[in-house]
């Protein structure tokens, strides 16, 4: 059965992160496919490569990464000469991204930054992904505040 | 269609399980986790509002949820189910979709 996430709340606030990751491990450990797990709101706090926690203590960022490296949370697409690549489907909503400073190389020079800090794993993109993955998956199941 | 509802906050702090109940359609299966897990005690003032609840659909805690606030199985109130992760993508699975009562 394909699931997708939505995830509405950063790391480190209350327990959505940590429950949709678990959530997300045993959808994934029990055959599943998870199509696209989609960060909204202070949910794209989970995509900044620089989070740097104590070393006892959790890496929420790179234990998303690593859960999609592993099962390989990803899809075929094409790049603009027609090649099939593969993309993460990690992804963080743009318009909430932008308000927080979540920056990709796209939107450091759209908006005149001049620095990026989204983890390699992740992408930005709009919200037209979330409704396509409620319509594409069976299930959509949303953790938040 | 059947519908899995989730409540994550505590009846003490929210009134999203409050809310949940009153909409719920009978039979459908309610999922208490995060802070939610608080209903689920023995001997609170939820628990009639619970055992009620449990005369129309059936309730499922999230076991490791219960237990990373140094509950154990023993304090629940009879008749809800305590499931782990597995289980709860089981429900998941099983009903036809899924609402959070965020």
């Amino acid at each position: 059965m394909k699931f997708a996430i939505q995830i509405n709340e950063g790391p480190y606030q209350h327990q959505a992160s940590d429950s949709a990751y678990f959530f997300t491990k045993a959808v994934l450990e029990k055959g599943h496919e998870v199509f696209r797990v989609f960060f909204y709101h202070d949910g794209v706090n989970n995509g900044t490569r620089l989070t740097t926690p104590p070393q006892d203590d959790r890496n929420i960022v790179n234990r998303w990464a690593e859960l999609a490296e592993e099962y390989q949370i990803e899809s075929c697409t094409q790049d603009e000469d027609g090649n099939e690549v593969m993309q993460t489907e990690l992804v963080v909503c743009v318009a909430a991204a932008q308000r927080r400073g979540v920056v990709d190389e796209g939107e450091a020079k759209r908006n005149g930054k001049d620095a990026t800090n989204i983890h390699p794993r992740f992408r930005i993109s709009g919200l037209g992904q979330l409704v396509e993955a409620a319509i594409q998956a069976d299930r959509l199941v949303v953790f938040g505040d | 269609m059947s519908i899995l509802h989730t409540v994550n906050k505590s009846p003490f702090e929210r009134n999203s399980l409050e809310s949940c109940l009153k909409f719920v359609n009978q039979g459908d299966p309610v999922l208490l986790f995060e802070d939610g897990v608080y209903a689920v005690l023995k001997g609170t003032s939820a628990e009639k509002q619970l055992e009620a609840a449990l005369a129309k659909q059936s309730i499922y805690v999230l076991g490791p949820d219960l237990a990373a606030r140094g509950f154990s199985a023993d304090r629940v109130i009879a008749g809800i189910k305590v499931v782990d992760y597995a289980g709860f993508v089981d429900l998941a699975a099983e009903n036809d979709k899924v609402q959070a009562w965020l």
